[in-house]
C-alpha cells in the first residue's frame, strides 16, 4: 500500500536534516505504529506524506499503490487515497463544518471522476457515522472546529476519515490531549474504519493508545531514522523501560 | 492659500453648467442652501486630510468618466425575495419596470414628486441631515447630490412594512452621470427594509438620509457591483432616536472608485447602530473606501462597524472609521473592526481608525489588521482532498463571513453569498 524508500528530507528554510532515510513498507490491510521520542521526526513523515509546505525532499521516494506520492499536490494525494489525522486540528471559522465535509467529499469524487453525492445522500451518511461518533448536529453545524473541545477535535478528524473511507490513513499523536473515555472513543472510530483494503500508520509517544488499536508492526523512530522495528511486543518495552535502552541497544 | 485656490477652481469648474432642479419654493432654499455649503466648503481635493488615501478629482470633474457595461450573465439580485421594486436606470425612474408605489404601512413617492409639494414632510429631512453631518468633517459631495438631486425616492414607514423596498439601480448608458436622493423617514414603532442594488450609472452620486423615530428600526442591505469602470460616491445620514434599531450592511463588487460614507448621529437612549460591509476587489484599478462617523450623544447606545476587505492583483481597499463620544453618553458600547485579506503584495490597505471620548463611564474598542490566507488552514483543506483554488474560495468566504453575519434576514445573507461564490469563481 505505502512504500516509503530511503527517505531523506530537510527544512526548506534550514539547512537540517530531519528525515535521514526512512525505510517503510505497509501492506494492504495492516496496522503499523511508529513511536519514537520527541524530536526524532515522527510528524514530519506524516507532513511530507501529505504534502505540505516547508520541507524539502532531498532523496528517496514514497509511493502509494505504486503512484509516486511527493510529486503530487496534497489534494490529489488525499484523492489517491491518503488521510492524515492531525495532532492540532485547524478551527476555520465562517466555514460550517457539514460544508467542509461536503466540500471535500464531493471534490475527491470529482477528482477520481466519480458523481457528486447527492444533499440527501450525504446527509443521511453523514448523520449516520456522526452518531457512532457521539458527534451530534450542533457540532456538524458549528464552524469547522471551532471551540471544539480537543475531544471533539480528534473525533471530528475521524468523523472525516469516516466520510472521505481513504486506503492509506495516518493518525499524528491522535492520543494527544484525549482523556481515556475519548481515547477509547476514537479508538472505536478508527477500528470499526479497519478493513482488509485499509491501511494505517498510527504515530504515538504512549504504548496506551496501542491498547486500543492494535497494530501488527511497530517501529522505534529516533533521530530521524526507524531504528528498530517489531510486534506489538516492542511498544510494551516502551512503555515498561522507556526509549533509552533501545537506542543504546541500536546504538 | 494654495490649497484654497485649487479648491475654488476645482468648485467653479464643476458648477460652472450646473442648473438646480426646480420644484416648491421650500425645495429650491434648500437645493440653494446646499449649492451654498458646496462653494462655501469648496470640493475636496486629494490633499485634504479626509481624502488622502482616495483621490476625488474623478467623482468632482464635471465631465464624468464613462464606464463599459459587463455582463456576468446573473440572475438579477434578490429575484427570489418578496419585495416592492423600484427601477432607476442610469439615475432616471422607470415606471414601466417598477412596481406600483403602494405599500400598506408605508408612504413613498419619486423625490420630484415630493419636492414640488408646498407642504411635505420630506421639508424636515431633506438636506437637513446631510447638513448636520457637515460637522465636524466636511462632505462637501454630499451638500453638492442635496443641491442637484434630480430623482430619487422618500419613503415613510409608519407601521411595520411587510415586504423590503428594493431600489434597482441598471446602468445602461456609458457616459451616464446620475445624482439620486432618497429619504426614509422611520415613524415611531415603525419598521422598514431598503435594498438596493446595481451599478447604477458610470459616475453615480447617491444620498440616503434616514430619520428613525423612538422605537423604529430600519435595516438596509446594499450591494453595489458589476461594472469595472463605474465610479460611485455615496452617502448615508442617520438620525437615530430612542430605543430604536439602524443596521446598514453594503457589500461591494468591481468598480473603479468607490467612496461610501456613513455619518450616523444616535440621539436617543438605548440605540442600536450598526454597520457593515464587505468588498472584494480584483486588479489595480480597483480602489474601495469606506468612511464611518458615529457620533454617541445619549445613553446606553451601542455601535458596531464590521468591515472586511478582500484585495488581489494590485486592489487597494481604504477604511477610516471613527467613534465620537460625547460627554454625558454614558455607558457607551462601541466596538469597531476593519480587516483585510491581502491575497497578494500588490494589494494594500490603509485604516485608519479613531475613537474620541469624552464621557468616562464607556466601553470602546477597535482592531484593524491585513493579513493572508491562513497557510495551516489551507493546507488543511488540501491534505481532504479540497483544490487549492477552491480552499483559497472556501477562507475567503471565511473571513467575510463575521460581516455577513451582519444581516439580520437570512434570506438576504443567503442570496448575498451567492453572489459572493459566484464571483469568487469566476475571479479564481
Amino acid at each position: 500500500m505505502l512504500e516509503i524508500k530511503g527517505l531523506k528530507v530537510k527544512l526548506e528554510e534550514e539547512d537540517k536534516q530531519i528525515l535521514k532515510g526512512v525505510d517503510l513498507n505497509i501492506a494492504p490491510g495492516s496496522v503499523h505504529a511508529i513511536m519514537g521520542p520527541n524530536g526524532s521526526g515522527k510528524s514530519t513523515l506524516s507532513y511530507v506524506l501529505s504534502g505540505r509546505d516547508g520541507y524539502e525532499v532531498t532523496g528517496g521516494s514514497a509511493a502509494l499503490e505504486g503512484a509516486d506520492l511527493l510529486d503530487m499536490d496534497p489534494e490529489d494525494r488525499a484523492a489517491a487515497g491518503l488521510f492524515l489525522a492531525f495532532q492540532y486540528p485547524v478551527e476555520i471559522p465562517g466555514v460550517g463544518n457539514m460544508t467542509f465535509l461536503r466540500t471535500a467529499v464531493n471534490a475527491q469524487r470529482k477528482s477520481r471522476g466519480e458523481e457528486e453525492l447527492s444533499a440527501a445522500d450525504f446527509l443521511k451518511e453523514v448523520r449516520a457515522k456522526a452518531k457512532s461518533l457521539k458527534i451530534d448536529a450542533d457540532m456538524l453545524k458549528r464552524p469547522v472546529n471551532v471551540g471544539f473541545s480537543g475531544g471533539e477535535k480528534k473525533r471530528n478528524e475521524i468523523l472525516q476519515m469516516a466520510m472521505l473511507e481513504p486506503k492509506m490513513c495516518i493518525l499524528d499523536e491522535t492520543d494527544s490531549g484525549l482523556d481515556v473515555d475519548a481515547m477509547k472513543l476514537v479508538s472505536e472510530g478508527v477500528n470499526a474504519l479497519r478493513s482488509e483494503g485499509r491501511s494505517f500508520l498510527v504515530i504515538t509517544h504512549y504504548q496506551r493508545l496501542l491498547d486500543h488499536i492494535k497494530p501488527d508492526i511497530v517501529h522505534i523512530m529516533a533521530n530521524g531514522r526507524i531504528v528498530k522495528s517489531g510486534g506489538p511486543e516492542l511498544a510494551l518495552e516502551v512503555e515498561n523501560n522507556g526509549y533509552a535502552d533501545i537506542l543504546a541497544e541500536v546504538a | 492659500m494654495v490649497l484654497a485656490q485649487l479648491k475654488a477652481d476645482i468648485t467653479a469648474a464643476r458648477l460652472a453648467d450646473v442648473t438646480l432642479p426646480q420644484g416648491a419654493a421650500w425645495a429650491n432654499d434648500a437645493r440653494a442652501q446646499a449649492l451654498a455649503r458646496v462653494r462655501q466648503m469648496g470640493l475636496p481635493t486629494k490633499r485634504d486630510e479626509y481624502w488622502k488615501y482616495t483621490d476625488p478629482a474623478s467623482l468632482t470633474v464635471a465631465d464624468a468618466p464613462q464606464a463599459a457595461l459587463f455582463d456576468a450573465g446573473q440572475t438579477p439580485l434578490f429575484a427570489d425575495i418578496d419585495r416592492l421594486r423600484i427601477v432607476f436606470v442610469d439615475g432616471v425612474f422607470d415606471a414601466e419596470a417598477s412596481d406600483d408605489l403602494a405599500l400598506e404601512g408605508v408612504e413613498i413617492e419619486r423625490l420630484s414628486d415630493a419636492m414640488s409639494k408646498d407642504i411635505h414632510w420630506v421639508k424636515d429631512t431633506y438636506g437637513v441631515l446631510e447638513a448636520r453631518g457637515q460637522d465636524p468633517v466636511h462632505r462637501p459631495l454630499a451638500a453638492l447630490n442635496t443641491a442637484m438631486a434630480t430623482d430619487g425616492v422618500v419613503i415613510r414607514a409608519t407601521a411595520k412594512v411587510a415586504k423590503p423596498i428594493s431600489l434597482v439601480y441598471l446602468h445602461n448608458d456609458v457616459a451616464s452621470d446620475a445624482v439620486l436622493h432618497n429619504v426614509v423617514k422611520v415613524d415611531a414603532g415603525a419598521e422598514v427594509t431598503l435594498l438596493e442594488n446595481g451599478p447604477a450609472a458610470a459616475r453615480f452620486s447617491k444620498s440616503l438620509e434616514v430619520d428613525v423615530a423612538d422605537g423604529g428600526a430600519f435595516h438596509h442591505v446594499r450591494t453595489q457591483g458589476r461594472d469595472h469602470e463605474r465610479r460611485a460616491v455615496t452617502h448615508c445620514f442617520a438620525r437615530i432616536g430612542a430605543q430604536s434599531t439602524f443596521k446598514s450592511f453594503t457589500l461591494t463588487f468591481n468598480g473603479v472608485l468607490t467612496r461610501n460614507e456613513c455619518v450616523l448621529d444616535i440621539v436617543g437612549d438605548e440605540a442600536t447602530a450598526h454597520v457593515a460591509g464587505a468588498c472584494v476587489g480584483d486588479g489595480k484599478d480597483f480602489h474601495h473606501d469606506d468612511t464611518v462617523f458615529i457620533t454617541h450623544d445619549a445613553v446606553n447606545c451601542e455601535s458596531r462597524q464590521v468591515f472586511k476587505k478582500v484585495l488581489r492583483n494590485g486592489a487597494t481597499g481604504v477604511f477610516q472609521g471613527k467613534i465620537l463620544v460625547k460627554a454625558g453618553a454614558q455607558k457607551t458600547d462601541g466596538y469597531q473592526i476593519s480587516q483585510s485579506l491581502l491575497l497578494d503584495e500588490d494589494s494594500q490597505f490603509l485604516a485608519k481608525p479613531e475613537l474620541e471620548i469624552y464621557a468616562d463611564d464607556v466601553a470602546c474598542s477597535h482592531g484593524s489588521t491585513s493579513g493572508a490566507i491562513d497557510e495551516d488552514a489551507l493546507f488543511y483543506l488540501r491534505s481532504r482532498g479540497v483544490p487549492v483554488i477552491e480552499a483559497t474560495n472556501l477562507l475567503t468566504l471565511s473571513f467575510l463571513a463575521e460581516a455577513l453575519d451582519e444581516i439580520a434576514d437570512d434570506a438576504l445573507a443567503e442570496a448575498l453569498r451567492d453572489r459572493l461564490e459566484g464571483w469568487l469563481s469566476r475571479h479564481s
